[in-house]
């Protein structure tokens, strides 16, 4: 028996030589480039939003071009348009620790609607400080950030139910509730260390987040889950590791065990708790940032308690299936019957049936408990396995074709099998050992199916060499015929895990084009150019400030002191699409603006020492962008120079195009 | 051919009076309705418009022309401008959108009279007064695009010598990076479709007259 796995690593190996003796040239057939091309002027098919790992942004790629479209700002800081630096979004990355200006994004849920994707929102979780943020796919801006407490690596997250009541968050890590500490040994480990889920409900209208409630579970690790959908909608389903609740060296003691769990959670019947008052407030501290979209401005509030449901007390909500080897992958099937485990280590894939499940609850067909929570006999729920389909099988998406797409990191390859009979269909070599993959809508109840895209953690020769540091590596590939057929190969940003894609038209008419200054409600915003100042305020400093082409107003202040706070409120006026004006002062050791028409944004500086501090238009607006540009002076402290401020002279002609 | 075998069918059903010769026919008296019509859509749809297009504008800019404003992307339009030192266009800088609808309506009540007068001469004069608007109209606008094309801010940041911004009164034009087409819009082409509607039926109405004195 010990010997089995030993041959299966070097049958894997064998597996990753071959594929590594092909080359690009053999796996990819004649017209792939055809079905690529997307001519210059025409659109991608699909949208493909892309989790940024360790980048802590999301990026946008077009299908099946590959090209990136955008990144998107979310639990990392941009100096590159300013969030996280100016006024307006300084505070999204407010946590109860402080300001945590980065981190790692690994999982990509888009709103849904009866099972489909809507196109409203796109949620994204944070893995390090256990954030979940949402991101308006009308400006493509993230509007939303809501820190998780009694969390730590908020991994399965931010997997949604198919009407988007709930968004779970779980966590990777088991740590004391409350935030306490322990001694790190193994019996305070299995007294002290919890893990938790935590169901984020979402406003039907406006998408805003907040913990409904929190339910606490032993002290294993929870890795990725999936709502249940049609049939076994009212469910979620978590895969776990350590379950051996292990606290050192889990490389080794946390793959002892033959199989962990996949947790079922009755969520509606957890929602009955809750509204019966059976749920435990518990005190906790977590910040919940919103940008307000009229004024554009983040609120932060700190919120001081949470809602508890304990399994062990409360029981019938959560159950235990079996499933082998430290599943990862979790996923439930379109119809929402088939639950397909993944487990890392596995030579095998586990699918469960929903009713089989829910017939071994009514028969308890438990084989004991764990920490309290019923343990269903692997057996009673199971469908079947798929046999010898690959190694280290982590993520499953479907087709809606009744057909089933695993990725096999240790093998390196997509493995294609048949849901009902659990026969292995077809299997392509990816470059090089896969993580997630992702049928566009493969989550849902109607996937769209026609591609499949594999986004590797190992890259090496796949593009020209850039040092010791390279690119992450996607594939594209074509799953309309019986065979999938390899088709792209594209660099990405970050380290991709999960992504989420969606037909181009459900969101490209939506799509924000400039915001209407009419509906501008920031406080400081000056709607015209006849509407801007300089006010002090003891030694606060406000420029309310305009930026059109090809000028900003004032463009000359003098009258600044060493030691004051300047507030340089930057509106810009323009009302047409892609007219977009930068604002960056010399010395500034924040960021620069990047406004959006009709927008409003500020910049915060303290001039150290005297002199004077040129100012500019960093986007290039016009043909005379460069001369966009203007003058602070800053004179000592106790400075008599009075407060001036202009643009152009008097007897100059008229301003032009002013509103 | 149509208008001989509608005069007949006409004739046929219509006796003849005293003095019809010099009366209008139904379909004459018809065709002031629908002329009438026609211009009182120019309260509902647009006159004119002017189509501009520039690499950096693959959408277009757009602005139309209406009997009492000027609509579609001005501001875009006038922040553009101000490069070459164009004036900015301004609704209340045109005097023609508070008479042009006066004019109209005052139109429209003579259309009325010409029908209760009932005579064909009446007809022929009151389309020669829509003809008479229609080119006043014409030169009039011509008259703004010439001076808003020729009179510019000699202080305007991009200066090209000998260039002017006239944009055409009708038709297509390339100045700079912009294309420009100027053409009737829906409102336009019904203001057309009168003028068209009074020439035919004054023709047809003159030609009824030498047939009947056969």
């Amino acid at each position: 028996m010990k010997t089995f796995p030993l041959i299966l690593l070097l049958a894997g190996a064998a597996v990753i030589q071959s594929c590594k003796m092909k080359n690009t040239g053999n796996a990819v057939s004649g017209d792939a480039a055809g079905k690529v091309y997307v001519a210059p002027g025409k659109y991608d098919e699909f949208y493909n939003f892309v989790s940024g790992g360790f980048s802590g942004q999301v990026s946008v790629y077009g299908l099946p071009s590959g090209r990136l479209l955008k990144v998107i700002p979310v639990f990392t800081v941009n100096p590159e348009n300013g969030y996280g630096y100016n006024e307006e979004t300084k505070t999204m990355l407010q946590t109860s620790h402080g300001m945590v200006p980065w981190d790692d994004q690994h999982h990509l849920a888009l709103s849904q609607t009866n099972g489909e994707h809507d196109g409203r929102w796109l949620f994204a979780n944070a893995n390090n400080t256990p954030r979940v943020g949402r991101i308006d796919l009308k400006t493509f801006k993230t509007m939303e950030i809501l820190e998780l407490p009694n969390s730590a690596g908020n991994h399965s997250s931010p997997f949604l139910t198919e009407n988007t009541e709930y968004l779970v968050a779980g966590t990777r890590f088991s740590v004391p509730i409350a935030e306490k500490e322990a001694s790190l040994d193994s019996t305070s480990y299995k007294q002290n260390f919890k893990s938790t889920v935590s169901f984020v409900g979402v406003d039907k209208t406006t998408g805003q987040m907040g913990i409904s409630f929190q339910v606490i579970l032993p002290g294993m690790d929870l890795d990725l889950s999936r709502a249940g959908k049609g049939p076994s909608h009212g469910w979620f389903f978590f895969s776990t590791y350590n379950t051996e609740l292990a606290n050192t060296l889990l490389e080794v003691n946390a793959s002892r065990k033959d199989k962990d769990f996949i947790v079922a959670v009755n969520w509606k019947k957890a929602e009955e708790y809750v509204k019966a008052g059976k749920a435990k407030k518990m005190a906790a501290a977590y910040y919940h940032n919103t940008i307000n979209e009229e004024t554009g401005m983040t609120t932060s509030e700190l919120i001081k308690e949470v809602l508890t449901l304990d399994p062990a007390e409360l029981k019938d909500f959560v159950y235990l299936i079996p499933c082998p080897k430290s599943p990862h992958g979790c996923d439930v099937d379109p119809t929402g019957e088939y639950i397909v485990g993944s487990g890392k280590l596995a030579a095998l894939i586990p699918v469960f049936s929903f009713q089989k499940f829910t017939k071994a609850i009514s028969d308890k067909a438990f084989e004991g408990e764990f920490g309290g929570i019923p343990v269903i006999r692997y057996e009673a729920a199971l469908h079947g396995e798929v046999q010898k389909p690959g190694l280290g099988p982590l993520h499953t998406e479907f087709d809606g074709k009744g057909n089933a797409y695993t990725s096999f990191f240790v093998s390196s390859e997509i493995v294609k099998w048949n849901i009902k009979d659990l026969k292995v269909l077809d299997r392509v070599p990816t470059y090089y050992s896969i993580g997630h993959l992702m049928v566009p809508g493969g989550d849902t109840r109607k996937p769209y199916g026609k591609y499949v895209v594999a986004y590797n953690k190992i890259t090496k020769d796949r593009y020209l060499p850039t040092g010791p540091e390279l690119a992450q590596s996607a594939q594209l590939y074509s799953i309309d015929g019986e065979k999938m057929q390899l088709l792209l190969d594209f660099p990405t940003i970050g380290e991709p895990h999960y992504a989420q894609a969606i037909p181009a038209e459900k969101i490209r008419e939506q799509s924000v084009k400039f915001y209407d200054i009419n509906k501008n409600k920031h406080p400081y915003a000056s709607l015209g150019e006849k509407a801007t100042k300089v006010v002090r305020e003891g030694n606060t400093v406000h420029v309310y400030m305009t930026a059109i082409r090809s000028h900003l107003t004032p463009d000359n202040i003098e009258g600044i002191q060493v030691g004051d706070e300047v507030f340089f409120h930057v509106t810009n006026l323009e009302q047409d699409w892609d007219i977009p004006h930068g604002f960056a002062i010399k010395h500034a050791p924040n960021a620069e603006l990047l406004i959006m028409p009709g927008e409003t944004n500020t910049l915060r500086f303290s001039p150290a020492a005297p002199g004077i501090y040129p100012f500019y238009c960093t986007d290039f607006c016009s043909a005379l962008h460069q001369e966009m540009q203007g003058y602070l002076r800053v004179s000592p402290k106790g400075s008599n120079v009075p407060l001036k401020w202009g643009t152009g002279h008097p007897d100059a002609p008229a301003t032009v195009a002013a509103k | 051919m149509i208008i001989h075998q509608r005069q007949y069918i006409i004739n046929d059903v219509l006796p003849p009076s005293s003095s019809h010769m010099n009366k209008l026919s139904i379909t004459g008296k018809t065709s002031i309705l629908v002329a009438i019509g026609c211009i009182a859509a120019l309260w509902f749809l647009p006159l004119w418009r002017i189509d501009l297009a520039a690499p950096q504008y693959p959408e277009g800019i757009s602005m139309q022309i209406w009997i009492n404003d000027v609509m579609g992307d001005v501001d875009i339009i006038n922040g553009l401008n101000h490069y070459i030192g164009m004036k900015t266009i301004h609704k209340s800088d045109f005097p023609e959108f508070t008479y042009l609808p006066k004019i109209l309506i005052a139109f429209c009540i003579g259309g009325l009279l010409v029908m209760g007068m009932n005579r064909k001469r009446g007809y022929y004069i009151y389309t020669l007064i829509f003809f008479l608007i229609a080119a006043i109209s014409m030169y009039d606008f011509w008259k703004w695009e010439y001076d808003y094309g020729h009179h510019l801010n000699p202080s305007a940041p991009i200066k090209v010598p000998g260039m002017a911004y006239q944009p055409p009164l009708i038709g297509y034009k390339k100045m700079l990076n912009f294309e420009a087409l100027s053409q009737p819009d829906a409102g336009g082409w019904l203001f057309i479709l009168a003028g068209a509607i009074l020439t035919v039926v004054s023709l047809y109405e003159w030609k009824r007259t030498k047939t009947g004195k056969i």
